[in-house]
């Protein structure tokens, strides 16, 4: 669950990125969250993944309120969402499969259980014959699929994506989309940043649209032309 | 595609592995963190080098420097305990009264014993020990004076005690001069405590500057993975999963430029002992330079793996801090 509450985020000098931001998302909800560059998107996605603070208002996610959640305990926050970069954030020095485990070795799985998750998570993406590959090698649109496994590979209850089609061709990023689809199918509550209107029109979840750092459409259903199962 | 990983979010939401497995996990957790950062240094072979030599001779020289005093202080204590006074007699005296007056020493209750050197006897000696033998044979008459060789009791090897002894045999009649043969020594004394002080001052400034080297190090390091501490901060690493490889990486630094120097100290020692060995037979000692010992090596070692957790210490908890996600 995502619960935002007035949330203001004022960046030094004075620019306000967000103002008075409230929204709710109950646990196993999906929502994609639009708008023009500089709305406030990657802020509101930033807010919620405790990469900054806001500046006033209450932000809760699953249960913990960011606000007071003491800096020593953001790792174990953290642990419990996915987060899903536009440049997907690999570290190019090790191959698929070390870069997925990542967040286990963290966790302190032990190795056969890493690499079952792991090979779990890449077939779910499509990528199972690409695990001993280095990231450099693969397309772009097979990279950000390595990021998403790696996102999803400690089963997070929230998951959270900035423009995860952002260099995508349309194809592709139908593909990537579906694929948030299907977690969310599973329950994961997902809230994905995208300027891709025509294609998150058609997908069937609330859109929120900020303009100018406020909520101006707070979750409306899609228009009834553009509703319907995925593709 | 099957959806069955995201399935069991909603039944473990963290997603965290059982406590005992987690127990397990961290110590081979921490031992991959210690592989790793050795893998990290094989894989930059010549940086490595470098760095490790620099930590080597900053290490090295400050250890022979103990080294080379501790060796001096095992010599002068040597001479020290055999601490002689040479009692010259008048030119007048003759043989005869000389040995009587060794006699009347020697029973002196600050005096171990008392030989009587005789006028030939000296010459003889100074020719054989000086080198000088030829000289001697161009005077036409022997200038060395007769005297006796005393050494004071074990309870008298004291300064004071020799120097009241020396005093007392002085008054003697048939005595001219009576001299302390420990003057010298004492004054070697001096010199090695104020080197003493000079080494450990050489030896604080090296370490200090080991202690910065392996922080430098480990900070450029820092750096150059900032990439990776963000990435990993985001899905969820503590401070002291991120910190432990560069941790580890500054004791490697320590014990490895620890042996480097332990193998410097170890060379350079091979390299003197002979010219020493040398020295010590013109001088009738038996004297040989004297290693480290296990004690001294290990000490060095713990010492240099100190030098390399505090650096990285250092360097981690300034930087590592700074690195968050954007």
């Amino acid at each position: 669950m995502i619960l935002c509450q007035n949330v203001v985020k004022r960046y030094p000098g004075g620019q306000e990125a967000l103002s008075q931001v409230s929204l709710r998302m109950d646990e196993g909800a999906m929502a994609y969250l639009t708008g023009h560059s500089g709305a406030g998107k990657s802020t509101l996605l930033k807010l919620i993944s405790l990469i900054e603070r806001p500046t006033r208002g209450r932000i809760t996610v699953n249960g913990q309120h960011l606000n007071t959640l003491p800096r020593r305990k953001v790792p174990h926050f953290r642990r419990s969402i996915g987060i899903i970069f536009q440049d997907h954030h690999l570290l190019h020095d090790r191959t698929v499969f070390d870069n997925v485990a990542l967040p286990l070795v963290i966790l302190g799985y032990r190795s056969p259980e890493i690499a079952r998750r792991v090979r779990a998570a890449l077939d779910k993406v499509g990528l199972l014959h690409k695990e001993r590959a280095r990231p450099v090698t693969l397309s772009s649109g097979e990279q950000q699929r390595v990021g998403i496994a790696r996102a999803v590979v400690h089963k997070p209850a929230v998951l959270l994506a900035d423009e995860p089609t952002g260099n995508l061709d349309p194809d592709l990023s139908r593909e990537i989309m579906n694929l948030f689809l299907q977690f969310n199918q599973v329950g994961v509550t997902t809230l994905i940043a995208s300027h891709d209107l025509e294609l998150i029109t058609t997908l069937g979840k609330p859109i929120l649209r900020l303009e100018a750092g406020r909520l101006v459409d707070t979750g409306a259903p899609p228009a009834p032309l553009h509703a319907g199962a995925p593709a | 595609m099957k959806p069955d990983v995201a399935r069991k979010s909603r039944t473990r939401a963290t997603g965290a592995p059982p406590i005992h497995s987690r127990f397990q996990a961290w110590g081979v957790n921490h031992a991959q963190a210690l592989v790793f950062s050795l893998g990290r240094l094989y894989r930059n072979p010549f940086t490595a080098a470098l760095t490790l030599t620099v930590i080597a001779i900053a290490l090295a020289l400050p250890a022979g420097l103990w080294l080379a005093l501790k060796n001096l202080q095992a010599a002068s204590g040597e001479w020290d305990h055999g601490a002689q006074l040479s009692v010259f007699v008048a030119d007048s005296v003759s043989e005869d009264t000389l040995r009587v007056l060794a006699g009347r020493i020697q029973s002196m209750d600050a005096v171990e014993s008392a030989r009587a050197i005789t006028r030939e006897e000296a010459l003889a000696e100074f020719r054989a020990l000086s080198g000088f033998g030829e000289a001697l044979d161009l005077l036409d008459h022997n200038p060395l004076p007769a005297l006796v060789l005393v050494t004071p009791a074990a309870d008298h090897q004291g300064p004071s005690r020799v120097q009241a002894l020396s005093v007392e045999l002085e008054a003697l009649e048939e005595v001219t001069q009576a001299q302390v043969d420990l003057q010298w020594v004492q004054r070697l004394q001096a010199i090695l405590e104020m080197t003493r002080r000079g080494v450990a001052l050489v030896a604080v400034l090296l370490g200090l500057g080991v202690l910065l080297v392996v922080g430098n190090t480990i900070r450029l390091d820092i750096l150059n993975r900032r990439r990776e501490i963000e990435v990993a901060k985001l899905v969820g690493a503590t401070d002291g999963f991120i910190r432990r490889p560069f941790l580890y990486g500054g004791l490697w630094l320590g014990l490895f430029g620890g042996v480097l120097a332990l193998i410097i100290v170890g060379v350079g020692l091979a390299l003197l002992n002979g010219p020493v060995q040398q020295l010590a037979t013109l001088y009738g000692s038996d004297f040989r330079l004297e290693g480290p010992g296990l004690a001294g090596a290990l000490g060095l070692l713990g010492l240099a793996v100190a030098l390399g957790l505090g650096g990285s210490w250092i360097a981690v908890g300034r930087h590592l801090r700074d690195i968050e996600p954007r």
